[in-house]
């Protein structure tokens, strides 16, 4: 209340000394400022993930129904089914990460070297950026509708061309839908850094008496190399991530290790299923924590191969 | 590690929002252009045909073409119920992100600069973190409460935050699940502004700090918090795995319920859902485009 009489007349006055007041302060109080933001994620990000790493390793006793400590669940999901159900994510997510980081760096190159690219240019990007947030359950009904038992292309494949053979509800027809959002993704990642690439470093390679192949090896590949490896990574973890758009194409009937949890998780059956859930889970995030890590190995190594 | 990934995270997620850098196109070689345009075809195909072959799906009938499926889809059972709560959830979601990182963003370009990576990293978790993985051990902490608080006033707590008809639980996992989107939004406003100039200014003229945050930043930061606002409607209102996960019935869930028995209204209701998300998403980059040309440094 006190400084509002003051504001008008003195107003260079009264602020000098409250901002040093701040000043002062500085340290604790800006701090305090940010404590909202850090409770909120250690409460809704930190606190689950980590109660993910404690309880996975609690396990249920059939006959009792005792909980106790136990590495059991971790025994489980790295056999067996839920092994499988890893490797099959992991492929799947490799596969379609490769997949989609070779077609949308070739879209890339294609719109940004074309001569009267800009118009194509901004419609790619555009559509790029609509379409990379375009997964999930619609994305699923889109090919249902398309290449499903029931869909227009495959009818029409079918009926005029006698062609047939492909199943929608299987890991290849996951490749083709899940590509569908990341090959986008891959678009909007990557266009910066190959608009980086300067038409002068070719010039100068050409004059210089380079080939093609002595220009990627020496110039263009070593600047490329490390944003197409972390867009590759950010394809890999969203496709490993990915559940809506495979669950509502083949429910369970494929080994994803999010269609497992899923399942454990519903599952009313087996004792202790929920505990299997988590340390399913937990698998996940140790997984992508590793992806992360050899990552960054690799991009250290790619920077010194740089310098 | 946090500079390599944000450096990647952060294309992403100003991706999402429509890139266009500055620098020129490079001039096609003469005479190789035609794979150009081979990728750029084929690709448009694959693009092109699962949107266009969804549409007849669902307009094709015995006797020609009719849009009765899209006609039928607001009397459609469970569709208002679950559209309006999804569009709820939405709305609450965008409201607390805003929030809880407006002032975030603003104090740590401000005063402590030097947190920056800090919050940097920490909002870029639920990027590479799979959502079904958190949601488990959301679901886990929410089971503590029959099992170790029943009883108390925090069981309750607990209890309310999983009201179906309004989970306010899916709010809270929402605005994590936004995080890294609503952080770099806003931040890439508040680098574009001269914003310490700005709020020094109104500092010695005498406002104070909410007054500052309400008629000095918000407006300088209106475009990036729209940006934030769309992207996140956009994320809430097809987010399908912790809805489902925790077992509450929203619009993408709702989806997938009556595929079984109505193909053709599930297909018509993803066409539109998709359209949308594609307006909120088309709204972003135009809004975009209207700072660049207002601002073009």
């Amino acid at each position: 209340m006190e400084p509002g009489d003051l504001r008008l007349s003195t107003a260079t006055a009264t602020a000098a000394p409250a901002s040093r007041r701040g000043r002062r302060r500085g340290g604790l109080l800006p701090a305090l400022g940010l404590l909202p933001f850090l409770l909120y994620v250690a409460v809704f990000l930190l606190l689950p993930v980590g109660v993910l790493a404690v309880e996975a390793f609690r396990a249920v006793d059939p006959v009792t129904f005792e909980e106790s400590w136990s590495t059991a669940n971790i025994g489980t999901v790295t056999g067996g089914a839920y092994a499988r159900s890893y490797v099959g994510s992991l492929q799947l997510s490799a596969i379609t990460a490769v997949l989609g980081a070779v077609l949308g760096l070739a879209l890339a190159f294609a719109v940004v070297g074309s001569r009267r690219g800009r118009r194509l240019r901004r419609l790619v990007l555009t559509a790029s950026g609509v379409l990379a947030n375009f997964g999930g359950i619609p994305l699923a009904f889109a090919f249902i509708a398309t290449i499903g038992n029931a869909g227009v292309v495959t009818a029409l494949l079918t009926d005029t061309l006698g062609l047939g053979g492909f199943s929608l509800y299987s890991m290849a027809g996951l490749v083709v839908v899940y590509l569908y959002f990341l090959i986008p993704l891959m678009v909007l990642t990557i266009i910066p850094a190959v608009e980086a690439l300067r038409p002068q470093w070719r010039e100068a390679s050409d004059v210089l008496g380079a080939g093609g192949w002595q220009y990627w090896r020496y110039v263009g590949g070593p600047v490329l190399a490390p944003p197409v490896l972390g867009a590759t990574m950010l394809l890999f973890a969203s496709s490993f991530a990915a559940y809506a758009t495979a669950r509502a194409l083949v429910g369970s009937s494929l080994p994803l290790v999010t269609l497992q949890i899923a399942d454990s998780l519903s599952s009313n059956v087996i004792v202790g299923a929920e505990n299997l859930g988590k340390a399913l889970a937990l698998g996940m995030v140790v997984l992508v924590g590793l992806v992360m890590v050899f990552y960054t190995w690799v991009q250290r190594r790619t920077s010194r191969w740089l310098s | 590690m946090s500079a390599t990934t944000t450096g990647l995270s952060t294309a992403a997620v100003a991706g999402a929002a429509g890139v266009e850098p500055e620098t020129p196109a490079r001039p096609a070689r003469r005479g190789r252009g035609w794979w150009r345009w081979a990728v750029a075809a084929v690709l448009g195909l694959y693009f092109l045909v699962p949107l266009a072959a969804s549409v007849w799906f669902t307009v094709r009938s015995r006797d020609g073409v009719s849009a009765d499926v899209y006609a039928g889809i607001p009397t459609a059972e469970g569709f208002a119920e679950n559209f309006g709560r999804s569009l709820a959830l939405g709305a609450l979601t965008v409201l607390l992100s805003l929030l809880l990182m407006v002032p975030t963003v603003v104090l740590v370009e401000l005063r402590l600069p030097r947190l920056r990576p800090l919050v940097e990293l920490l909002t870029l978790v639920p990027l590479l973190l799979p959502p079904i993985a958190l949601v488990v051990g959301v679901r886990s902490v929410l089971a503590w409460a029959p099992e170790y608080f029943f009883g108390t006033p925090l069981a309750e707590a607990f209890f309310a935050l999983q009201e179906p008809a309004l989970p306010w639980i899916l709010v809270l996992v929402y605005v994590v699940l936004a995080l890294p989107f609503v952080y770099r939004a806003l931040d890439a406003g508040v680098r574009g502004a001269q914003l310490r100039t700005l709020t020094e200014a109104a500092r010695v003229l005498g406002a104070s700090w909410p007054r500052v945050m309400l008629t000095v930043v918000l407006p300088v930061l209106r475009t990036s918090v729209l940006n934030a606002a769309f992207l996140t409607l956009a994320l809430v209102l097809g987010e399908f795995t912790v809805a489902n996960i925790l077992g509450f019935e929203t619009f993408p869930t709702w989806i997938v319920r009556i595929s079984g028995s109505q193909p053709r209204l599930s297909v018509a209701v993803s066409v539109l859902s998709l359209l949308l998300t594609w307006a909120l998403l088309l709204l972003i980059s135009a809004l975009d485009r209207r700072r660049r040309e207002e601002d073009p440094a």
